[in-house]
């Protein structure tokens, strides 16, 4: 666990495996139970996974309000962990939150992978609206093989029908998502475009070719308005690209870097 | 006893299958259902009901705040008090509420319900709601964990510049303003607030603090409810404050009849149409995921999603209804018992009487009106003697000569 003073959060921290230091920030739904894709990224990589306060044993949310806060935050996570010259991956929301680190801290940031990141609006196509979604109708959403991701989302789950379990996954959620929703409610856009440009980091955008939450056509935006980057799309992919093929992302990012 | 009659203003002309065709009645239904022509009688025979509630002998009429939604007509409930205040002389206006976290500045909460509180010489009763989820999170856009944070500052907005006799400056995180300065100010300063809660320990504590009047606004009837105010009231011995019923109101729909089975031959199918296409609302816009504090999830709220607690409505029958108590209806001696055990088990001092439901024709709604103004509010008037069935600070204080209305023509 790291201690920040200001605002004051505790981080739980995923570190696993040994070589480059990679920094991967999660999506609004936090690590997958045995996330396949930070089991892949720690074949190659010392990873540093921090969770965000909301997140698992993560806390101080209620000091974190806006995209500034969140950015902010995290670039004070990386500096604690000491990493050297970090791969700054993320997905989704995470995605999100590592562009806008890059965008802000320019000269900080190097290298930077954005998987599917959240953070744009176009208006001919819209992003669904994830908090007024139901349970059973996320892995249709997250993954093109809905019935391999709704396992994986599940793994290690219990009974809805058991009291306590539901008052913890209740609580689990409304922790997690009531975070998220301080970044992506009601519309997942808080000014990224403007800032996209300033991003100097070598840039890989990895997209899968069936996500259907953010739809691929995002990618190419990202695309254009980061200057050194590049658009790699996975076949046979749904939203969670890396938990979905791990090994063809770690395979685009070793490629890239 | 205070008994206020309440209307939601719902759209009466949702078709058969609307269950079928839609999933809620709120937030994604598509507007092209609203005839606006019919909406135009539907609005006046619903404010000429409010009025003619005045006339039989309610104490309070009641509107709410509710957006996008086809069971609840009014995103603006002060425009419908404003004609109110215009048509009547006696009775409170209760506007349950504005919801404060959705106006920018919120001091146009504050201007407003002092030009009510004007307008109807002190008869405003102020209603502050956080707002459901779909309201203030789905229909606008309020982030749903900043929601309670901006709802406390909008409300300390509100009571300092009702306070201040000059301009101030606030410098908030959601609201800043160099100048608050609230014209005009209310006759009632302030105005009683009524609170609606749903079983939030910080709600309660937040209307015990400010001497609010906490109202539970429900549609699953009083059986229902007495485990939520049982903690309100545990709440409010164990921070010492006396145990006025008036600090508590309970909204409840009824219906009157001559007879019990003429009740449900009479308001059975809009009964119907209330619970089955009103109440019809997509699960997944019921509770925004941070709307809801942490302690509150822990706490009473998730009894509503354990196994079996699920409440059919629309296999429910006018059976199911009356003897679960979802609804009080019958004769005047059925729905009189009933009320009186429902006053008495939740300890409440104000009851909102929602008698007008669903798609009920104007003549249904008058004659339940009428008889339970005539024969069953009479016997409920004193059964709290020893508060002398009134407690001044949480009701209006009206003045004294109001200024008659005059007809133009005249």
């Amino acid at each position: 666990m790291l201690t920040l003073k200001s605002p004051p959060t505790r981080i739980e921290v995923v570190q696993a495996g040994k070589g480059r230091d990679l920094l991967f920030l999660h999506g609004a739904g936090g690590h997958m139970p045995n996330d396949p894709l930070l089991a892949a990224l720690a074949t190659k990589y010392r990873v540093s996974a921090p969770l965000l306060p909301g997140y698992g044993r993560s806390e101080g949310e209620e000091g974190l309000r806006d995209m500034l806060d969140v950015t902010l935050h995290a670039l004070d996570v990386m500096e604690k962990l000491k990493l050297k010259k970090p791969i700054v991956v993320g997905h989704s929301m995470g995605g999100m939150i590592a562009a806008e680190m890059a965008a802000i801290a320019h000269t900080e940031i190097g290298k930077l992978c954005l998987l599917a990141p959240a953070g744009l609006w176009l208006d001919d196509h819209p992003i669904a609206d994830i908090f007024a979604m139901l349970p059973y109708e996320l892995p249709p959403l997250l993954f093109h093989d809905a019935e391999a991701g709704r396992k994986l989302l599940t793994a290690g789950g219990g009974d809805m029908g058991d009291l306590e379990f539901l008052k913890q996954f209740l609580v689990m959620n409304a922790r997690r998502l009531g975070m998220a929703g301080k970044l992506l409610f009601p519309i997942p856009d808080r000014g990224l475009a403007g800032r996209l440009y300033r991003i100097t980091a070598k840039t890989l955008i990895v997209w899968g070719k069936e996500d259907v939450l953010i739809p691929p056509v995002y990618g190419d935006a990202f695309k254009k308005a980061i200057s050194k980057s590049k658009l790699v799309r996975v076949a046979k992919a749904g939203h969670a690209v890396g938990q979905e093929k791990p090994a063809a992302v770690l395979k685009a990012i070793r490629d890239f870097f | 006893m205070k008994f206020t009659w309440f209307h939601l203003m719902p759209w009466p002309h949702m078709p058969d299958d609307f269950r079928q065709k839609h999933r809620s009645v709120w937030v994604d239904l598509p507007s092209r259902m609203y005839e606006p022509e019919l909406g135009h009688i539907a609005y006046h025979q619903y404010l000429d009901q409010l009025e003619y509630a005045e006339q039989v002998g309610f104490d309070g009429i009641g509107v709410n705040e509710h957006h996008a939604n086809a069971y609840g007509l009014m995103p603006s409930p002060n425009i419908m008090a404003a004609t109110l205040t215009r048509r009547t002389s006696k009775a409170a206006l209760v506007v349950l509420g504005n919801s404060i976290a959705l106006y920018n500045p919120p001091l146009r909460v504050a201007e407003e319900f002092a030009m009510l509180d004007v307008l109807s010489g002190g008869r405003l009763v102020a209603g502050f709601p956080v707002g459901t989820s779909m309201d203030t999170n789905y229909a606008y856009g309020t982030i749903p964990a900043l929601t309670r944070e901006k709802y406390a500052e909008a409300h300390d907005l509100i009571r300092k510049a009702w306070a201040a006799d000059e301009p101030f400056a606030f410098n908030g995180r959601y609201t800043k303003l160099r100048y608050v300065n609230c014209w005009p100010k209310p006759i009632q300063n302030p105005p009683p607030v009524f609170i609606p809660g749903g079983g939030s320990v910080e709600t309660y504590d937040f209307c015990i603090d400010n001497t609010y009047s906490y109202s539970y606004l429900s549609y699953s009837g009083y059986l229902r409810a007495k485990l939520l105010m049982d903690g309100y009231w545990k709440r409010v011995a164990e921070r010492k404050v006396d145990e006025s019923p008036y600090r508590a109101g309970f909204a409840q729909v009824i219906c009157v009849a001559d007879t019990d089975a003429e009740a449900e031959r009479l308001y059975g199918p809009h009964v119907s149409y209330f619970y089955n296409r009103c109440l019809h609302v997509h699960p997944g816009f019921a509770d925004a995921p941070g709307y809801r504090t942490i302690k509150t999830i822990q706490t009473g709220a998730l009894s509503q999603f354990a196994p079996g607690s699920g409440r059919d409505y629309p296999n429910m029958s006018w059976k199911d209804l009356t003897e679960g108590r979802y609804i009080v209806a019958g004769s005047p001696e059925t729905v009189r018992q009933q009320m009186e055990e429902l006053i008495k088990t939740l300890r409440v001092g104000n009851v909102f009487g929602l008698l007008h439901i669903g798609n009920m024709p104007d003549d249904k709604v008058r004659h339940s009106t009428k008889l339970f103004a005539e024969k069953v509010m009479p016997h409920l008037r004193n059964l709290w003697p020893e508060w002398q069935n009134h407690d001044d600070r949480f009701w209006c204080h009206p003045m004294h000569e109001p200024v008659p209305t005059r007809v133009a023509a005249e």
